[in-house]
């Protein structure tokens, strides 16, 4: 479980989050809405310990341990990861290296390309002349190979063309154990699926186009560094899109 | 005619001449001679110590003659071993050949000046011996040539002078380590070296340097490429040295002929590194590279590269990457000269630390500091040398990765 208590985070002497408070229970899979600019790829960093995102107040539980003042390796290695929006380039280390690190040498990295159709980019340098969809399906495939308990998803699938976007929506479900195939016969019970699913998953998204690909349990609405709305995900997605986030800013002024 | 004396008179006049670049040697504080050595065959250099052998294998050469076409063996001042494996590869100790080899004129001292500076001059009046290599027309190697350049006695000079001829439409590896014992605390390596690549050939030379830290070091090399030539220099030198100063250069004199530089360097705290390459182009359609990499933890290091374009549709390219890890300094100068109409040259140079962010990324895969570190070092020394020979690549990979293994 990740339990985050009155989380404020400064980034380059601005106050970015205010007081974050956001729960995910194993399973479950939360959506993080929000203008650019909210603070939403703050927060994900700030989860996962970036050290340029400064944690001036509030806590940070994950499995029932206080991780907000741990290094990102060690959250890396209790269970978080994280796929970033704009990694940067390795020179000299080729994706299947870094497949290899991210699973710690226990992973067949051509096997795990294949699913997410990366197999000829293997051998290229990380995310070195990569298409933005192509870099979107890297940072999946790096993920797939770390398999975190904590599954951070910063866009997963802006820039990505419409021949991999499913695939892309497809992967993200697959890694959160929303479509466990049953081994044999009548897929299980739903309450039954839902207690053998533990991935936890937070997806920022700008179109909601993940949403046509999985099922998730929460959505947030980040606006000016404050959690401002927690509902169904489709249904804020809707209102997003008809009265766009001005809607936001009226709610947050009437309960604020 | 290879005419001795006039070289030797050359050589005396210009033997207090320091060199253009890098600090000024006192050569008397060398010696010049060594007991002489006798030779060995192969199953007798299979019996060398095991700590000679080890060292002579970090340094890329491997006395089993495993994936190797022929071997040369020069331990201080004298050959113990020269075979070739392969027909079409010829192998001869230089100072043999000079006396028998009337055509030798031809290519003895015609790259590179005997009076360039004291160090070229020395090579030639106390010459000790070095290698001839020759790949036959047509011939093609699959397996390099390797060469040893060995240095076990403190104190001494070492001079080398190296010829090697890749014949027309001849294909021809090599590999060159030079090293000293694990004894050996310091001495003076000065190689002279002249390539001659012939119409349509193909030579890849890849040096690999194991230095101890008060070793000197004076590589004086000199390339000339023929039409539809291509030259391939690969440098590696990880170890500590104290003071390494040279500035291959090649000079495209074919249609279409090609030369790549690649060096791979790691200064430590005592070391001062001044280390260059440089290409003419002279005709048209003829391309060439310059890459670098450096890495300083305390030590000089100065890279420098000239592109010379003469010819129009030319295509040149240098880049220059430096990385200063806790202290030293890197310098970076690249130069480019163009001289005709539509030459096509240009140059990447950066010196810096590594990214933050790329820690942070890989971290996030799990990886220590340190571990990431490391692997963003490691990738950074990796050069992809395109036409290299996968056997020479790895010996590449290898050098590199083993000083890592040792130094992180």
């Amino acid at each position: 479980m990740l339990v985050i208590e009155g989380l404020q985070v400064e980034v380059g002497g601005r106050m970015l989050l205010k007081r974050i408070d956001l729960e995910i229970k194993p399973g479950e899979t939360h959506i993080l809405f929000g203008p650019n600019g909210s603070g939403k790829t703050s927060l994900l960093m700030a989860i996962m310990g970036f050290p340029n995102y400064m944690v001036r107040g509030g806590h940070i539980y994950f499995m029932g341990r206080e991780i907000t003042g741990l290094p990102i390796h060690e959250r890396a290695r209790l269970g978080l990861g994280m796929s970033f929006q704009r990694p940067p380039t390795m020179h000299g280390l080729k994706t299947r290296q870094i497949v290899e690190l991210c699973a710690r040498g226990k992973v067949d990295a051509a096997s795990l390309a294949r699913r997410i159709n990366m197999e000829h980019l293997l051998e290229r340098e990380v995310n070195a002349g990569l298409s933005g969809g192509e870099i979107k399906r890297s940072e999946l495939l790096q993920l797939m190979a770390q398999d975190p308990d904590l599954l951070l998803f910063d866009e997963p699938e802006s820039g990505v063309d419409l021949e991999n976007i499913a695939l892309v929506g497809k992967t993200v479900a697959w890694m959160l154990q929303k479509d466990v195939e049953p081994a044999q016969g009548e897929p299980p019970p739903l309450r039954e699926s839902r207690r053998q699913r533990t991935k936890m998953g937070l997806i920022i998204t700008h179109t909601g186009h993940i949403l046509n690909y999985l099922e998730a349990d929460r959505g947030h609405v980040l606006f000016d560094g404050q959690l401002c709305c927690l509902g169904n995900p489709r249904e804020i997605l809707g209102c997003i899109g008809r009265f766009g986030y001005e809607e936001c800013l009226r709610c947050l002024t009437a309960t604020g | 005619m290879l005419d001795r004396d006039g070289l030797r008179a050359r050589a005396l006049a210009a033997l207090d001449k320091p060199a253009k670049l890098g600090a000024d040697l006192d050569l008397n504080r060398y010696e010049k001679a060594s007991p002489p050595r006798p030779m060995l065959s192969a199953s007798e250099l299979r019996s060398l110590p095991t700590a000679d052998r080890q060292r002579m294998l970090l340094a890329g050469v491997d006395l089993n003659g495993r994936d190797r076409c022929g071997t040369y063996l020069l331990v201080d001042t004298s050959v113990l071993h020269c075979s070739s494996q392969q027909e079409g590869v010829e192998v001869t100790p230089l100072t043999g050949a000079l006396e028998s080899l009337a055509w030798l004129g031809d290519y003895y001292w015609k790259l590179v000046e005997v009076d360039a500076d004291k160090y070229t001059a020395s090579a030639e009046l106390d010459l000790h011996d070095g290698f001839l290599i020759r790949a036959l027309p047509g011939s093609r190697s699959i397996h390099p040539m390797q060469a040893c350049l060995y240095l076990d006695r403190e104190g001494l000079q070492q001079n080398v002078h190296n010829i090697v001829i890749a014949e027309e439409g001849s294909e021809l590896h090599v590999i060159s380590g030079c090293t000293t014992s694990t004894r050996l605390r310091g001495g003076l390596h000065v190689g002279v070296t002249e390539f001659f690549v012939k119409k349509g050939a193909k030579l890849t030379f890849t040096m690999i340097h194991n230095w101890t830290e008060d070793m000197a070091v004076r590589p004086r090399s000199a390339a000339r490429v023929e039409e539809s030539g291509l030259f391939v220099s690969n440098y590696v030198c990880l170890k500590p040295v104290r003071s390494l100063q040279g500035y291959p250069t090649a000079c495209l004199a074919g249609p279409g002929s090609v030369a790549r530089f690649y060096s791979i360097l790691a200064g430590s705290p005592v070391s001062d590194i001044d280390l260059g390459g440089r290409v003419v182009l002279e005709e048209p359609g003829c391309r060439a590279e310059i890459v670098s990499r450096a890495i300083t933890n305390g030590g000089r290091i100065m890279a420098r590269g000239q592109l010379i374009g003469k010819a129009t549709g030319i295509k040149a390219h240098l880049e220059c990457r430096g990385l200063i890890m806790g202290g030293g300094a890197m310098l970076a100068v690249p130069e480019l000269e163009g001289h005709a109409d539509g030459v096509e040259m240009s140059h990447e140079a950066a010196v810096g630390k590594i990214a933050q962010e790329e820690i942070n990324y890989l971290m996030a895969r799990g990886l220590d500091e340190e571990e990431a570190v490391s692997t963003i070092v490691r990738g950074f020394l990796k050069v992809e040398v395109p036409g290299l020979h996968p056997l020479l690549q790895a010996e590449l990979d290898r050098a590199v990765t083993a000083t890592q293994e040792k130094s992180m």
